[in-house]
């Protein structure tokens, strides 16, 4: 893809967020100039038309996690329903108990809320992960007590992409009577996700990484077996069943409802795995060109369009720099290694992914040729025993 | 953040890459920073009896601007005399390459890295003038 001026640039950063994909803006533009009722006018056209295209929306949305349209209720983003699912069970379930489970890899809408929940009196148990990024389940089991009343699980990392064994969480949840939320942003579309098989109660996803429009997102709530309640965040109007006030943004909900029908299609179409055959190439292609890279996170349990590589002996900031034609994210940087995510998408080409390997290739070969730490390790200096005069 | 034109110049076409034999007399050698700040810095001397610079190279593990410092240090540096290239300070090299606030250090390594490769230098020669033979290692 071209930029404004001209110039060449590779999008490989949709775990950040994801390009609107025209279908989806071409669905919400009606909403804007011609069809911009507010979706809570009972009495006129305007009106109902508007909440006609929320419903339909609530309904593609629900589909793509195997959810009902009542379950569904529309946030601002993904951190909304994060926070909403935290403080709303902590609330609402005071009574039961005052213990949450999480994991120290989430996103830092749910370390931050769970943090703030801890201030207020609750008890956190922050459950470890293996080198792969994955849960104990024993673990897990072990830190449920009776005064467990909710596990927060994200379903796919955002960092590195590694799953959690989803199902299995919600089956231990269930046994223990507890409520299972996950943060499934990173999930949807890419892999299956079923709330009723996985035992999920609540769920919190985002339009903006799906090729919807970014300032929408939904929490999964469930209705029945068992019926899921969480205590207002939102207070107003009463919209959203009361969970969640405030008139709905429905160009926005029509878009995300768009973006869930076509995240559906990726599974089944084939789409996503042109995606994960890209990544693997991207993979095999670095393995193959890079020597001392190494994969963050496990390979077989993780989604389709993330790759996470160390370069070692290389600093960040200017591995960018060599390729500040390619969006990625770098991540942190540990005793000289550093750590590049690659998002790839549904707008990734093969010949980007090329281009990528080659440039990639190009100038780690390069910073190394510059770096005495390489020059130490290929002299078999171990760099860790170095009496470092740091500053 | 936007790097100046020279930074960007001296990432794409270092100068003065290399190592030389840390042993060699005649070879000063300073290594600063450290892995876990995010620079190092080698930075080696040939100098003469007269002590005038007649060669340097260097090696960097940082940013763009640390690599820039020490590609610059190498080429100030070459042809002059010790004394010359001691006067070198690190804000010459923060204007020259026009180093924002936040990069300013990378320039204190690259002085430093001058300083401690003279140093050790000056460190070789005192033990060669202490005993002018060469010492003939035993292999015991």
């Amino acid at each position: 893809m071209k930029s404004e001026n001209g110039e060449r640039r590779i999008y490989l950063d949709n775990n950040a967020t994801t390009r609107c994909d025209p279908r989806v803006v071409e669905a919400m533009l009606p909403f804007f100039t011609e069809k911009y009722g507010n979706s809570a006018s009972r009495n006129h056209g305007f009106g109902w038309e508007a909440e006609e295209a929320v419903e339909k929306a609530r309904t593609q949305v629900a589909a793509v996690i195997g959810a009902d349209a009542k379950e569904i209720v529309f946030t601002s983003g993904a951190t909304e329903a994060d926070n909403l699912a935290l403080k709303g069970v902590a609330e609402m379930y005071r009574e039961k108990g005052d213990h949450i489970i999480s994991v120290p890899t989430e996103h830092k809408a749910i370390i931050d809320t769970a943090k703030h929940l801890e201030s207020l009196g609750l008890k956190v148990t922050w459950l470890p992960v293996d080198k792969e990024g994955l849960i104990d389940l024993d673990e897990l089991r072990r830190s449920i007590t009776e005064k467990t009343i909710l596990i927060s699980v994200m379903a796919v990392n955002n960092e590195v992409g590694v799953i959690q064994p989803l199902a299995e969480i919600g089956k231990i949840a269930a046994e223990k009577g507890v409520l299972f939320h996950t943060d499934a942003v990173q999930a949807v579309g890419k892999i299956p996700i079923d709330v009723n098989a996985m035992g999920i109660h609540l769920l919190s996803m985002s339009g903006h990484k799906i090729y919807g429009p970014k300032g929408i997102g939904a929490l999964y709530v469930r209705r029945r077996n068992p019926r899921v309640r969480v205590s207002i965040q939102m207070h107003g109007g009463g919209h959203e069943r009361g969970y969640r006030s405030g008139t709905l943004a429905v160009p926005l909900i029509v878009g995300f409802g768009k973006a869930c029908e076509l995240a559906a299609e990726d599974l089944s179409s084939g789409e996503i795995e042109r995606v994960r055959k890209l990544r693997d190439r991207l993979l095999d292609g670095i393995r193959a060109r890079v020597p001392e890279s190494y994969v963050n996170g496990s390979l077989t349990r993780r989604a389709p369009n993330n790759l996470n590589i160390s370069f070692a002996y290389v600093e960040g900031e200017s591995l960018l720099m060599g390729i500040n034609d390619i969006a990625v994210s770098s991540g942190s940087e540990d005793l000289a290694h550093t750590s590049i995510r690659f998002g790839l998408g549904r707008f990734t080409t093969e010949e980007e992914v090329d281009y990528t390997i080659e440039r990639l290739s190009g100038i780690v070969s390069r910073l190394r040729e510059l770096s005495p730490l390489w020059e130490m390790a290929q002299e078999g200096i171990d760099i860790t025993k170095v009496n470092w005069q740091g500053h | 953040m936007a790097y100046s034109k020279k930074v960007i110049e001296h990432y794409e076409n270092p100068r003065n890459v290399g190592s030389m034999p840390k042993d060699d007399p005649a070879v000063g050698t300073g290594l600063v920073g450290a892995p876990e700040c995010g620079d190092v810095m080698k930075l080696q001397l040939r100098i003469t009896e007269d002590g005038v610079i007649e060669d340097a190279k260097f090696k960097t593990f940082g940013c763009g601007s640390a690599i820039a410092s020490s590609s610059l240090a190498t080429e100030w540096v070459k042809g002059k005399t010790i004394d010359e290239a001691l006067a070198i300070r690190n804000t010459d090299i923060v204007q020259e390459l026009a180093l924002p606030p936040v990069k300013i250090h990378c320039s204190v390594l690259a002085e430093d890295a001058i300083k401690q490769a003279i140093e050790d230098f000056k460190r070789k020669r005192a033990v060669r003038e202490a005993e002018p033979a060469p010492a003939v290692k035993t292999g015991a």
